[in-house]
């Protein structure tokens, strides 16, 4: 329980622990810290900044879509605009058609009626003609009454 | 219980007082002598200061590998360990000392780690090494190097010159020695109040004197009380037979708190009064 050198020798040791600690524990294992404090508020930065950059594309894709989509609708706007257009005019178009083959078809038919009324007129004429010649033969010349023939056939 | 030099039965008495006693060697008639130093200033503990000195570099051992492998990233489990200790240090300092010194932080933690394995000492049963020791012909063993007076002296004296260092260093030499003498009563130089100013200055002087040694002589017997009462009781404890075993047991349980608590004391105290001493005013 005495003072002795002991006390001088645990004071050397002490400022020695003392001073190697200040020198070599110390600064290495504190600046390790702090490199990793900084990193750790680095990579919180960056997180944030990416979480930033990825809220702006996602707004950005957002609004590229919504005008996608404005454009898309006004496209189907313009065709089905187009669409009733054509068929509109798909339906003049056969109107038309239809009274040009309709007048075709009557001017035709007319044509025809009239042939058949000449044919048919001619057909009773010489029909009339034969059965004329065929009563006058008995009672006259063909040749005397031919005038008058003509001009029935004529009248006819 | 243990017997001295392996012949006879030793008493209660014996027992305590062969634990209590130190390893010593001292030179006297330039010859070295071992044991027989009994107020020799001169002699040294061999135990503390091989103890001592042993738990310090196994102190600089561990820390040390953890600050060469030190890295910012992927810390190992060692590294991480010592962070958390430097870290808890670190706070404390800044806590409390708010000047700028490369040296406060340090200290702190040599303090605080090494204060605590030089406890932890106590928590090995009292016997074991005094045993193994005399096996090999080591009479006197006294492994807790804070139950040795010399070893807390010696730090707190270290701390307290540093505290006299950093006062003078922020205050300047005038400023500490007015410390000294100008508290707490305000001397008057002026009119006839002058004839009481040696007075009151040598009262002032009395009172913060003594404030001032008492800080090491409190940071030193306290902790040298606390593991001195503890180690006692641990070999009273071993003096009981059968008994000791739950009450070993629950002792050294209640020890793991005062081990630490006496660490954290001691280097939270070097801190104070460090900060103390370089406030400026």
């Amino acid at each position: 329980m005495d003072f002795n050198l002991t006390f001088i020798g645990q004071t050397i040791a002490m400022l020695v622990f003392v001073w190697f600690c200040m020198k070599f524990i110390w600064p290495p294992i504190m600046t390790a810290i702090e490199e990793r404090q900084t990193e750790i508020a680095d990579g919180l930065a960056a997180a944030e900044r990416g979480q930033q950059s990825l809220d702006k594309a996602k707004s950005e894709a957002d609004e590229i879509v919504g005008e996608a989509r404005k454009q898309a609708t006004s496209i189907l706007d313009q065709a089905h605009a187009r669409a009733n257009e054509i068929v509109a005019e798909g339906k003049a178009d056969g109107v038309k058609e239809r009274e040009r083959q309709l007048a075709a078809a009557s001017a035709e038919v007319e044509q025809e009626t009239n042939r058949a009324r000449e044919e048919l007129r001619g057909q009773v004429s010489a029909i009339a003609v034969a059965s004329a010649e065929k009563i006058l033969r008995r009672e006259i010349d063909a040749k005397t009454h031919e005038d008058i023939l003509s001009k029935l056939a004529a009248e006819l | 219980m243990a017997t001295e030099d392996g012949h006879g039965a030793q008493t209660s008495g014996e027992y305590i007082a062969h634990h209590l006693q130190n390893l010593q060697v001292c030179k006297v008639d330039d010859a070295w002598v071992w044991n027989h130093c009994a107020g020799n200033p001169m002699a040294i503990n061999v135990d503390s200061m091989f103890f001592s000195v042993l738990l310090g570099l196994l102190f600089i051992l561990i820390f040390r590998g953890a600050a060469k492998k030190a890295s910012s990233r992927e810390p190992g489990k060692m590294q991480a360990f010592v962070e958390i200790v430097i870290g808890f240090i670190d706070s404390s300092v800044k806590d409390t000392f708010h000047g700028k010194s490369r040296l406060i932080a340090p200290l702190a933690l040599t303090i605080f780690v090494w204060v605590f394995f030089m406890n932890l000492m106590d928590l090995v049963p009292v016997d074991w090494l005094p045993f193994a020791g005399q096996a090999v012909g080591i009479s006197y063993l006294k492994v807790v190097p804070t139950t040795d007076i010399n070893v807390v002296f010696g730090m707190s004296i270290s701390v307290f010159v540093l505290v006299l260092f950093y006062s003078i260093r922020s205050k300047g030499l005038g400023g500490f020695i007015g410390e000294l003498t100008l508290h707490p009563i305000a001397p008057t130089f002026k009119g006839p109040g002058i004839i009481a100013a040696p007075l009151i200055i040598a009262f002032n002087f009395v009172l913060e004197f003594v404030a001032l040694v008492a800080k090491p002589v409190s940071l030193a017997l306290r902790l040298f009380g606390n593991m001195f009462a503890g180690e006692l009781i641990f070999i009273l404890i071993a003096l009981l037979g059968i008994w000791q075993l739950p009450l070993h047991f629950g002792w050294a349980v209640f020890h793991i708190l005062i081990v630490t608590l006496q660490a954290f004391i001691f280097m939270m105290l070097t801190v104070v009064y460090l900060s103390l001493a370089s406030e400026e005013h």
